[in-house]
């Protein structure tokens, strides 16, 4: 008989970096396919250029720091394919690429690649390019639906945008319409139900921590609800959860195991924290749309919380 | 030889900013514009230079107990001097500037030079020195604020340089922007730095 004598670990989960990354492209796919029927070619142009921005990007750095390339972890690619679903579809190709680079250079790689990163990369090219081009980025298309050939739009606000300064009901927006993704936004945040059931698909499988999605959700229906009721001209709680970037921040990038906290409670708080600025950003901010600011600065307090939410060891003392 | 390399070092290998990472707060503040940049860089030199050499002079002079606040006084009055030259003649420049020119007083870099080197050197080297990093310092600011200018505005020394199609980064022209391009060269700027020291 054979033995072999190694050290531990001895059982190996079959869940690899890999297969977790493009799992999570699995499960956005609905939301995109949606967001380029609905957007046309120029969300699928948009998709593509943010993906092969991130990639070639990725590659550069790991070649110019003579690192192995592991580009085929596709963690780069998710972050293309998360930066596209985030922007506004008919935003100018370069601008895109230029974000995708930001994305991985600043957002990743200078930290010392995955795993090291503070903030999520998608996120951090969007709030630099939100930050170097507000005006294209905060234009908003609407599909022009007359063919397939036509590329022409018309440009129009977010429901956040023209709803929240002086909301009564609503809107011009129902509930249904922001369900199925008739409504302009960025590419992937259009499709609610799509991103919902990937989102539960993804935490069915353990892939995504249920606690932050949950504690942000509750605490954005609990937030929005008390200005609901008590004031006038606030929007739903429904709306909140609908209209803007909630889904697919809080299912999709709040759960990024590398910039969110590791702790069971420390995940509560992550959640809770981000539903709370995410209805003081769109009520009270100067911003219509809170999500990706509420992701970042969260983002920044997650090595505060992991230190302050570290379970006691057994036996442990105080 | 000596005087030579006392000169030479502020320039590139002791870079106050690059190398040293002091006087951030002009360093971040006033790069937005290459004109800003220069003038700056020249009031720091000319502060940098006449407080050194004088302090180098009176330096046997000075008790060391008190000599912070010494220097101090001496410094001070050379950024009043600027600032008033400024405010005579070009008065649209030192309102944009504001005010970081009477802030030179407290600027690491000139504070340092005395307390590191011309409270202890002959006139002569303080005087180079003084002039090597002032040198330093402008060429930082410089090489900061031409990537600022392009970027942010599509411009340098307000003249546009990029054509029509280009859509000016407003990033690079807010604070974010100095944050990121300091951060970006500091890191190009270390990898050579330790490619030539290997």
């Amino acid at each position: 008989m054979k033995l072999v004598v190694t050290t531990s670990p001895h059982i190996r989960s079959s869940l690899s970096l890999q297969k977790v990354m493009y799992t999570v492209i699995l499960c956005l796919l609905p939301a995109l396919f949606w967001g380029i029927y609905y957007f046309h070619i120029r969300a699928l142009f948009l998709l593509i250029t943010c993906s092969i921005s991130t990639v070639v990007t990725e590659i550069i750095f790991k070649k110019v720091r003579k690192k192995p390339v592991s580009i085929g972890d596709g963690s780069a690619l998710l972050t293309g394919v998360l930066l596209a679903m985030v922007l506004p579809p008919y935003l100018p190709l370069w601008m895109a690429a230029l974000g995708g680079f930001v994305a991985i250079s600043l957002g990743k790689e200078v930290f010392g690649g995955l795993g090291y990163n503070i903030f999520n990369p998608a996120l951090l090219g969007r709030a630099f390019l939100m930050a170097a081009f507000p005006v294209q980025l905060t234009t908003w298309g609407i599909p022009a639906r007359a063919s397939w050939t036509s590329l022409d739009a018309i440009t129009r606000a977010t429901p956040l945008a023209t709803t929240l300064p002086k909301f009564s009901g609503n809107g011009l927006y129902p509930l249904q319409k922001l369900l199925f993704g008739l409504h302009p936004g960025s590419m992937g945040e259009v499709f609610s139900i799509g991103l919902i059931v990937g989102g539960l698909i993804l935490i069915a499988l353990r892939i995504a921590d249920f606690r932050i999605p949950l504690a942000a959700f509750l605490t954005l229906v609990i937030l929005s609800s008390i200005f609901y009721f008590t004031g006038e001209n606030y929007p739903s709680p429904s709306f909140h959860l609908l209209a803007g970037g909630f889904l697919l921040g809080a299912l999709f990038m709040a759960t990024d195991p590398v910039t969110t906290p590791y702790t069971k409670k420390g995940r509560w708080v992550f959640g809770m924290g981000m539903g709370a600025l995410i209805v003081f950003i769109r009520l009270f901010g100067g911003y219509p749309e809170g999500v990706m600011y509420s992701i970042l600065i969260m983002n920044a307090f997650t090595p505060l919380i992991n230190r302050l939410t570290r379970p006691l060891p057994l036996g442990g003392k105080k | 030889m000596k005087s030579y390399i006392v000169f030479i070092k502020g320039l590139w290998r002791e870079n106050p900013v690059f190398r040293q990472i002091l006087g951030m707060c002009p360093t971040l503040a006033v790069t937005g514009y290459l004109s800003n940049g220069i003038a700056m860089g020249l009031a720091v030199v000319f502060v940098l230079v006449a407080s050194s050499t004088v302090i180098s002079i009176f330096r046997r002079l000075i008790p060391k107990q008190v000599r912070m606040p010494t220097f101090i006084v001496i410094i001070a009055t050379f950024v009043v001097l600027v600032d008033y030259f400024l405010r005579a003649n070009y008065p649209f420049l030192s309102k944009k500037l504001g005010p970081y020119v009477p802030l030179i007083v407290v600027n690491c870099i000139i504070m340092g030079r005395q307390e590191a080197f011309s409270s202890k050197n002959p006139v002569w080297l303080s005087f180079l020195d003084a002039l090597g990093m002032g040198i330093g310092f402008t060429l930082a600011l410089v090489i900061l604020s031409t990537v600022r200018e392009i970027l942010g505005f599509g411009t340098l020394l307000g003249h546009p340089v990029l054509g029509q199609w280009f859509t000016p980064w407003v990033i690079m022209a807010l604070p974010p922007g100095a944050f990121l391009s300091l951060g970006v060269i500091l890191g190009i700027n270390n990898t050579f730095q330790k490619k030539s020291t290997r």
